[in-house]
């Protein structure tokens, strides 16, 4: 699931003045052209540092969001309401730990190890999608993942396989694939309690409340203005403004929701007519507080991660093969 | 810490740091699978593994687990052999390549021209 629409703050604080400085020009000069033939560039190739750093920090980002977005729906696997429920979000959340490992891959091919990775996760240093830092505090919540959580990766998804980076793309288009179940199956258990009890569509209401805000952070903020963004836009590093995935997850979106009779907890939230979705002020404190940290499920999330790799250590250790290399992923 | 979910409140999360070492995700193999008897194996992405017959294994999960697959490969990524990107030009075929085309060769205007010249000197 998954993507990062969003530059995270602290990144775009680091960049430097000129991210283009002592670069090879001539090397530069042919890259960008490659590109604006729409010609993919392979790990082996010629890149600008910047370009390299964006992808690794965006991809390794995406690869975190995988493993800790299994977590909130991971919660409900022994809660689920039937059977065939049960096998659908199994399936599901492997399917997301199996993204994980595709995209630790493709940023694995840039040169950054997967350990060194891991490891940033497990210091808080690198970052993840703010979403999975809430609680699925009912079934109608892993509903609500499934079908708009995993709908909105899916429109970041999409476009971003029209990138730059063949390993990267080659990843995500496997991924797109898998998340079209993804997304059926989630549609299917948040259509099944709409239209069932009383008790289930008010338990859908609740959930829908809930992740609002979430889901309009998704995207993240506005970032039309930034200078930044145009550089990473005419690498194909970024695809699309944060605001037109996010509109184009709502014009998607909400109306498959209206049509069940419910609806979002914002009554500004309204296609104007230009054709652009108006939402209120969805409270951008918020989403930095939680991004850097704060949020309700941070301190959980990271310590169910660092017990996980601190109780599969013995395995990982006793199957070491000493004659074993160093070498990147090919692809 | 206290959690909502159970299974997290009967483990004991690990709230200070923790690290992996190099080398304990292993080394990556490359995978092959083929979809069906008759087809070539396809290359689909890599796992990482401590040894063959583990990589056959995680290349199963991550890579077979959906859709039609009759067999797989793997191969270590260290033992791969490739040509450098830098290099391409010499796959430019920037001279005429036509002699080792089937398009490089035509008969049939030689024959015609043949089959009209027997007709007239008869
Ligand atoms: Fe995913
Ligand atoms: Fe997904």
């Amino acid at each position: 699931m998954y993507g990062n629409g969003y530059i995270s703050p602290e990144e775009t604080a680091k960049q430097k003045p000129d991210p283009l400085a002592g670069e090879d020009l001539q090397q530069l000069a042919l890259f960008e052209e490659r590109i604006a033939r729409g010609e993919k560039i392979e790990p082996q190739d010629w890149m600008p540092k910047e370009y390299r750093r964006q992808l690794i920090r965006m991809i390794e980002q995406h690869a975190h969001s995988e493993v800790i977005g299994a977590l909130p729906e991971g919660t409900w696997i022994t809660r689920a309401p039937s059977m065939k429920r049960k096998l659908a979000l199994i399936a599901k959340v492997q399917d997301e730990i199996g993204h994980a490992h595709l995209l630790y891959n493709a940023a694995e091919t840039l040169g950054k190890s997967r350990e060194a990775m891991i490891n940033d996760l497990l210091s808080g240093k690198s970052k993840y999608s703010n979403v999975f830092n809430y609680p699925a505090t009912t079934w109608a919540d892993v509903t609500v993942i499934g079908f708009l959580i995993d709908g909105a990766a899916i429109v970041n998804q999409v476009i971003n396989a029209k990138g730059s980076y063949g390993p990267y793309c080659r990843a995500l288009e496997r991924i797109c694939y898998e998340e079209s179940f993804h997304l059926k199956q989630g549609h299917d258990a948040l259509v099944h309690l709409a239209v069932g009890t009383k008790e289930q569509r008010a338990m859908l209401q609740d959930a829908l409340n809930r992740w609002y805000r979430p889901i309009i952070h998704f995207f993240g903020p506005s970032d039309k203005a930034s200078v930044h963004g145009t550089l990473l836009m005419k690498w194909k590093v970024k695809m699309a403004s944060n605001d037109d995935m996010r509109n184009q997850f709502l014009d998607q979106y909400v109306p498959k929701i209206r049509e069940l009779g419910l609806d979002f907890p914002d009554p500004k939230l309204n296609k104007n007519a230009e054709g652009v979705w108006e939402f209120s002020d969805p409270n951008w404190d918020e989403f930095f507080a939680t991004i850097n940290g704060n949020g309700p499920c941070n301190a959980e999330r990271l310590a169910v991660r660092r017990w996980a790799e601190e109780h599969g250590r013995w395995v990982r250790k006793a199957l070491i093969n000493p004659s074993q290399k160093q070498v990147l992923p090919l692809s | 810490m206290k959690s909502f979910d159970p299974r997290v409140n009967r483990i004991k999360p690990i709230e200070e740091k923790t690290e992996m070492n190099i080398g304990e995700a292993w080394e990556p193999y490359e995978v092959f699978h083929q979809k069906k008897r008759g087809d070539h194996h396809i290359h689909v992405g890599s796992v990482h593994a401590p040894n063959a017959a583990q990589a056959l294994l995680f290349a199963k999960e991550q890579y077979g687990r959906r859709q039609n697959c009759v067999n797989m490969w793997v191969v270590r990524t260290a033992d791969v052999t490739q040509f450098q990107y830098d290099d391409a030009d010499i796959f430019e075929t920037a001279i005429d390549k036509e002699y080792r085309e089937a398009y490089g060769f035509k008969v049939r205007d030689k024959i015609n021209a043949y089959k009209k010249q027997q007709t007239e000197s008869k």
